[in-house]
């Protein structure tokens, strides 16, 4: 019973576990939702089963698209982590189309017809309409919706005689997956993880009310407790990338700044553009006036710093591997010597990267920092910080 | 035993169904949503409406799971035997005496079913919701000074609510059923109104609903006003008796609402707020 509804959620990366399944069941046979209680639609069941087996509003988004691909009747084969973008999917065009059109349509096997979605989606980048290839709205293409293909699958967008939109094709959790790209609510969560208590070293303090518990305990003999001081030992040295292909990302970066700055009690931050050369500076205004040397930095803080770079490594890769490759002044030194000393020098560190991930293979500059940052470099996600940050905190 | 909302407190259908699945399989319900929507206020509302009497333990950083089954107070018993008389000196040979009984002790051994809010679990040490696994689970734990299980009578209907500020371990969340309380919508936040101020004047609601939602659309505050926050603001309204002309000026023209402090509490959000009414007026 639901077994493949319980193998659809785990197709779609949900953590379901059986424990839980065996909970939905239960719930079933208490009669919670059906025929013998007043909430008998398939909405209730939905409630249910989310309540039941879903215990993150991050997951909320994935578990709509899981249940109404399941409850569609579509067996799940696609790869859901794959968004297609919905406006492609306008319907700003309803081609009508002739008897004999629909008639010629090319009819494709199921699974043929789902290994060429994939191709499709990968290929694609772009909205398109009309045509008979591309996912898009209106034309006969056997992928997107409105169109005329009587074997086509349909993506979003609502079918064209049904009237009442489900509860889970709403999406109203989409804002909450963790996939999607960090807005200010998650990021603060994200970062604490890295603002660990370390309760460590030799400093010690009299922990009074232990001392007497155990004294007590002792039968009144003197039983002294000491304990660890507990200190906020994270310290963090940030170098933000600005200005240039970093501009459609300074919002988004901004909030992640205010965060930070809430959540650590050593953070140092410095500027540079595109690559880091020799100075970077700490005033964006007076960025030609206030210099401070990149060796004047790396010597004034210790191993102890955590490094992060934020920056969406988009340059000319003549940036990075050329001397006097930059953008703005004859550099001496070449990106990528400077990127080495810094890494060098902090060992702990990471590259936070607000361009999104599918891209980033496009990029040459990308895959280079990549390969001199040793693949220590994560999205601007909420999963991609955390990740980060685990990394950072080993 | 079934819940179906109460006079002050308006629950979405998918909410009623969360609370009544709970009941039917006695499994601790853990409720999430933004702050002010009504998280803690659920659990009292609901054993209020099936005449449950509720127990309630708020955490904070300090708590440790061991508070909530037992203390032993070793330093009373400690002075209770250097300073004997004749009936502590009794007191004292029985160290029953000297076990505080918690919260879940106290739930569990009740004689009659109980509601039980842990209030805010995410304000707790990481390891806090791990040591309550097999308490909130199986409903026993062992009380090692007395030697003896203590065991549920009847399971209490356990809420738990967090603020999201931690993440939860998996073994933790597997054992409780989850809600997402979301924000309510206009109409849902109208019955709530309703609820709360049953006599306010019709526009005055409309214009002050409309102004509400409108602040919490703008982009880049802080703090987004909640539900709470809405109602004291409606309080406010009404006891200053505000008239509705102060709400809306007579060429529709943006202006700053009366007593905005009850909505905005952030000083940023104050002056982004006031920032963007000025550029509005004058762009009109």
């Amino acid at each position: 019973m639901l077994i493949d509804f319980f193998y659809t959620l785990r197709a779609a990366k949900l953590p379901v576990s059986v424990k839980e399944y065996l909970t939905l069941l239960e719930a079933l046979q208490a009669q919670v939702v059906g025929p013998g209680s007043d909430a008998c639609s398939l909405d209730d069941f939905y409630v249910l089963s989310r309540l039941i087996l879903v215990k993150d509003e991050k997951h909320y988004d994935k578990f709509d698209r899981a249940f109404g691909a399941y409850f569609k009747g579509v067996e799940m084969l696609t790869d859901f982590t794959q968004e297609v973008p919905l406006d492609w999917l306008e319907k700003i065009l309803q081609k009508e189309l002739t008897p004999e059109q629909k008639a010629a349509i090319e009819k494709m096997g199921w699974d043929e017809l789902m290994e060429t979605l994939r191709q499709r989606l990968e290929e694609q980048k772009e909205r398109h309409e009309g045509g008979n290839k591309w996912i898009g709205t209106g034309g006969t293409s056997p992928f997107g919706n409105g169109g005329y293909n009587p074997q086509g699958i349909r993506i979003g967008g609502k079918g064209g005689n049904r009237s009442a939109v489900k509860v889970w094709d709403q999406r109203s959790y989409r804002d909450y997956d963790d996939t999607q790209e960090l807005g200010t609510r998650n990021i603060k969560v994200a970062l604490r993880r890295l603002r660990r208590f370390a309760r460590e070293g030799s400093a010690e303090e009299l922990d009074l009310d232990g001392t007497i518990h155990k004294t007590a305990a002792n039968a009144g003999f003197l039983d002294i407790l000491m304990r660890p001081e507990r200190h906020n030992n994270v310290k963090v040295l940030l170098l933000m990338d600005v200005g240039g292909t970093m501009d459609d990302h300074i919002a988004r970066v901004e909030e992640l700044f205010s965060a930070a700055k809430a959540e650590f009690k050593h953070l140092e931050f410095y500027y540079f553009h595109n690559c880091v050369y020799d100075f970077m500076w700490r005033n964006n205004k007076r960025r030609y006036a206030e210099k401070f040397e990149t060796w004047d930095i790396i010597r004034k803080y210790n191993k102890d710093y955590k490094l992060i770079f934020i920056g969406d490594a988009t340059m000319s890769p003549y940036e990075i591997v050329q001397p006097g490759g930059s953008v703005e002044y004859n550099n001496e030194e070449a990106g990528a010597e400077w990127l080495q000393r810094l890494i060098h020098a902090f060992p702990k560190f990471a590259w936070i990267n607000p361009e999104p991930q599918g891209v980033w293979e496009y990029r040459q500059s990308i895959a280079i920092i990549q390969q001199i940052v040793s693949h220590r470099m994560y999205p601007l996600t909420l999963k991609g910080l955390e990740e980060a940050m685990r990394m950072l905190s080993k | 035993m079934k819940f179906k909302g109460t006079d002050n407190y308006v629950a979405t259908q998918d909410l009623m169904l969360a609370v009544n699945a709970a009941i039917a399989l006695k499994r601790p319900l853990l409720v999430k949503g933004e702050p002010g929507t009504g998280k803690t206020m659920l659990a009292e509302e609901v054993a209020d409406a099936l005449g449950l009497p509720l127990l309630q333990w708020h955490i904070k950083s300090t708590t440790k799971a061991q508070q909530g089954l037992y203390e032993y107070d070793a330093v009373s018993r400690l002075r209770d035997s250097q300073m004997a008389d004749v009936d502590s000196s009794e007191r004292v040979k029985d160290i029953n005496n000297y076990i505080l009984k918690g919260v879940l002790w106290q739930a569990f051994t009740a004689d009659q079913p109980v509601a039980l809010l842990i209030d805010e679990i995410d304000k707790a040490d990481i390891e806090f919701p791990n040591d309550l696994l097999r308490e909130l689970d199986r409903m026993e734990f062992y009380c090692y000074e007395t030697r003896q299980l203590i065991k549920a009578k009847n399971r209490p209907l356990v809420f738990i609510t967090s603020n999201n500020e931690k993440e939860l371990p998996d073994a933790f969340l597997r054992r409780c059923f989850f809600h997402y309380i979301k924000f309510p919508d206009a109409d849902t936040m109208r019955h709530i109104v309703a609820v709360h101020f049953p006599n306010i004047k019709q526009e005055l609601l409309s214009v002050a609903m409309k102004t509400f939602f409108d602040i919490r659309n703008l982009p880049g505050l802080k703090k987004k006003p909640s539900t709470s926050e809405l109602i004291d603001w409606l309080k406010l309204l009404v006891a200053e008796d505000i008239p509705l002309e102060a709400l809306q000026t007579a060429d529709d023209k943006v202006a700053i609402p009366p007593l905005v402090g009850a909505l905005l509490k952030n000083e940023q959000d104050v002056t982004l707020f006031e920032k963007l009414v000025f550029m509005q007026s004058r762009n009109r």
